[in-house]
């Protein structure tokens, strides 16, 4: 027993996927006493926020102290920030009209632009080859420019309650900056808000946990019901055996996948939390365990100590517990690792077609995919909705298979290279 | 041949029997659920009105028309004898449009994308497992933990990333659907070369996931297989290695064979998800559709369409076992 788990603890694959399950574990149970409140909260009035630090803009402005910084180019980032690049290249079009060599016009370097911009632009030339329209879009280009360059300062007024009079309260030069760590209320969302606007990075941790739960449970059922059966049904034969693999055989064959479809959508949308989910995919799974660990007890049954333990006397659950479990033990490991991973699988599936467990009280990975997908996230560009779901997927069921993988190789010597 | 011909009854017995038991839980399982169908199709038709009388009148027509107002047995025995005459019952989404019509018009769809996409991805996997055992080394570190990190993936996940870095970043391929919308079903030029754009994703998707899934099981089969006495023995009798490497594929091949029959109704379940995601015409978009709208004779037609598919397929497998394994034909005949 101590060299198997000594063997396992060298197993490389073992080991790294066991961490990464850990990692992700350790994190989802910690994050929520950092973030508080229920990751469903729809903190968003909108959808798809883009991830970063959201600061309160109220906030931001009666914040005190205020520190002033002078850097270079503050002034030319704010004017970039104003002119996209379609603009700068009807500039580019106007100078090259009026004369300017094409290679002398780099819309890239914004300083250079507004230099010969500035130098060159004559509101009542006409250029060859320009449409008055054109040319009328880019005097309008040229009026925002002129108010972008001068730097004039931002007053805030504030409106008097009782007299309904204007009063100036706040006078912001473009110079002046504030402390981001001393605004009240900022929210760092690290990716975005999801459709329902709730907070995305919150709301995976979230999923992670309960979606492991789900596999957990429905592996965990998948397994007893197999072990139990396929012990019972190789050990004791006879028709009790016939009963169980006519059944087994049923649902070898007849796709697991209707079955839960049919199942879930028969259990209808309000009975359908995540505990249900997990126990429905958990009995549906079964087979697999059973088979093997029927072919397993079959070989093992007629063995000397386990013949030895039957003339004692020794009751059938004694003898399976005892004589029989040891020698599969390190299969039904196994088996249950791989049995967690296919829970998450199938209820990230059924999730998608709409047959996840209730949206409105648990967050789980295929309900967030299933939303993100209805959403249209992937067209709308709003890759923190769905693509950190899948990588979670993904990192998932990678470790849990690492995990087995480095099992087989610690049981199956034959593996090893 | 007697006792391929014992193996082919006993195969076929279990077939019916299986269908029998999918026929029965098709029929059951979605009657167990709470909400009404018909009384929401009532709603819908008899929106505005207000004369309770008439709205009843219309609800009991309904559930005459669609027989629910019979027992559950005589339920049962319409239904087994309209699926005998190829009748699955209307559709309440569609009304009055046949559940058979809209099953009919997106198997075809589905069949010619997985059937091919699978036996491709089954045989490339098997390909690269077994180049992997044999190879081993820098090939085989490469190998397993890409096949491992492939298979764990949903296929809808696979799907959705295929689909935004070629379909919307790259914008090489078409996003959604199974030919392009200005064009109808015909055998023209242009409808062929607009149905084949739209294959690729989908179908690369599924043959990525199948390749992952076996490449793992050949290899650990070959390496089992490589260990083997047999080949310890042709070694020493100096047979050439690209000899004993075909025996070894051939056996190392056998289990693998089975595992396809088991586990093609797993793939093929996470690939209609997959079909969702591309809104492609097939049966995955079918019972999407249907439970979304509670339409349960429309999702209990797919479903058992699904299952005599797998049926079918898993029975074909087994039937083509038994004349490649000489040991299922010795077996059968002691």
């Amino acid at each position: 027993m101590k060299n198997t788990l000594r063997q396992i603890l060298h197993a490389r694959n073992f080991m790294i996927g066991f961490i990464t399950i850990m990692i992700i574990l350790f994190a989802v149970s910690i994050y929520p006493l950092f973030n508080q409140g229920s990751p469903l909260d729809m903190i968003g009035l909108g959808t798809f926020f883009k991830p970063g630090t959201y600061i309160s803009m109220y906030d931001a402005v009666e914040t005190a102290p205020t520190y002033t910084l002078r850097l270079d180019g503050a002034a030319a980032k704010r004017v970039e920030a104003k002119l996209p690049q379609a603009d700068r290249e009807s500039m580019k079009r106007w100078l090259v009209a009026y004369g300017i060599p094409d290679e002398a016009v780099n819309t890239d370097d914004l300083n250079d632009l507004l230099n010969l911009w500035n130098n060159t632009y004559d509101p009542d030339a006409r250029p060859a080859g320009l449409t008055s329209a054109f040319r009328k879009s880019v005097a309008r280009i040229d009026t925002v420019l002129a108010g972008l360059l001068e730097s004039l300062d931002v007053r805030v007024y504030t409106e008097e309650p009782e007299s309904g009079e204007m009063r100036e309260t706040a006078q912001i030069k473009d110079n002046q900056y504030i402390n981001v760590s001393e605004v009240v209320n900022t929210r760092q969302l690290w990716l975005g808000t999801d459709n329902f606007g709730r907070d995305a990075f919150k709301e995976l941790l979230a999923a992670t946990g309960v979606s492991l739960k789900i596999g957990l449970i429905a592996g965990v059922i998948a397994t007893v019901l197999g072990l139990l059966l396929g012990l019972v049904s190789g050990f004791v034969g006879g028709i009790v055996d016939d009963i169980i693999m006519f059944f087994a055989n049923l649902f070898t064959v007849i796709p697991g996948f209707v079955l839960l479809i049919l199942i879930s959508y028969s259990i209808g949308q309000e009975q359908r939390g995540a505990t249900v989910v997990a126990a429905v995919i958990g009995c549906t799974s079964w087979v697999w365990t059973t088979r093997s660990v029927r072919a397993q007890t079959l070989s093992l049954r007629n063995r000397d100590h386990v013949n030895l333990s039957r003339l004692s006397g020794h009751s059938l659950p004694r003898i399976l517990i005892t004589d029989i479990l040891p020698y599969i033990a390190s299969y039904v490991v196994m088996a249950l690792i791989l049995q967690i991973c296919s829970g998450i699988l199938a209820e990230a599936q059924l999730s998608m077609l709409g047959l996840g467990p209730k949206t409105t009280e648990t967050p789980t990975l295929g309900l967030m995919m299933f939303w993100g997908m209805t959403y249209a996230a992937h067209q709308n560009g709003a890759w923190w909705a769905y693509f950190p779901v899948i990588l979670m997927i993904a990192l998932v069921s990678f470790s849990l298979n690492l995990m087995n993988t480095g099992l087989d190789q610690v049981f199956n010597p034959q593996l090893r290279s | 041949m007697k006792g391929y011909k014992r193996y082919f009854l006993k195969k076929l017995l279990w077939f019916v029997i299986t269908l029998i038991a999918a026929v029965i839980l098709n029929f059951v399982l979605p009657r167990l659920m709470p909400s009404d169908p018909i009384a929401t199709i009532t709603n819908r038709i008899t929106e505005g009105m207000n004369n309770q009388n008439a709205v009843m009148q219309i609800y009991r027509e309904y559930a005459r028309k669609f027989g629910t107002d019979q027992p559950m047995w005589k339920q049962f025995l319409i239904y087994v004898g309209n699926l005998l005459k190829g009748d699955m019952g209307v559709s309440f989404q569609q009304y009055p449009r046949k559940v058979t019509d809209i099953v009919a018009a997106s198997v075809v769809w589905t069949i010619a994308l997985q059937l091919p996409a699978i036996l491709v991805g089954w045989m490339i996997g098997n390909l690269l497992g077994a180049l992997a055992a044999y190879i081993r080394k820098g090939f085989d570190k490469v190998l397993v933990p890409v096949s491992l990190f492939v298979s764990g993936l949903p296929a809808f996940g696979l799907a959705v990333t295929l689909l935004v870095v070629f379909g919307i970043t790259l914008k090489w391929l078409p996003i959604s659907g199974g030919y392009s919308y200005d064009l109808l079903p015909s055998f023209s030029w242009r409808f062929i070369k607009s149905v084949i754009v739209h294959y690729q994703m989908p179908f690369w998707s599924i043959v990525l996931i199948a390749i992952g899934g076996q490449a793992i099981g050949m290899r650990s089969m070959s390496i089992y297989e490589l260990n083997a006495d047999y080949v310890k023995y042709s070694r020493f009798l100096g047979v050439k290695d690209m000899k004993v490497v075909g025996y070894v594929f051939r056996n190392a091949m056998l289990p693998q064979v089975t595992g396809l029959a088991l586990s093609i109704g797993t793939m093929i379940g996470g690939a209609l998800v997959a079909e969702t995601i591309f809104s492609y015409p097939g049966l995955g978009s079918t019972i999407l559709s249907g439970i979304s709208s509670a339409d349960y004779p429309l999702i209990s037609g797919v479903t058992l369409i699904i299952t005599i598919m797998v049926l079918t397929m898993s029975f074909a497998i087994e039937m083509l076992y038994g004349v490649i394994d000489p040991r299922v034909k010795a077996a059968q005949s002691d």
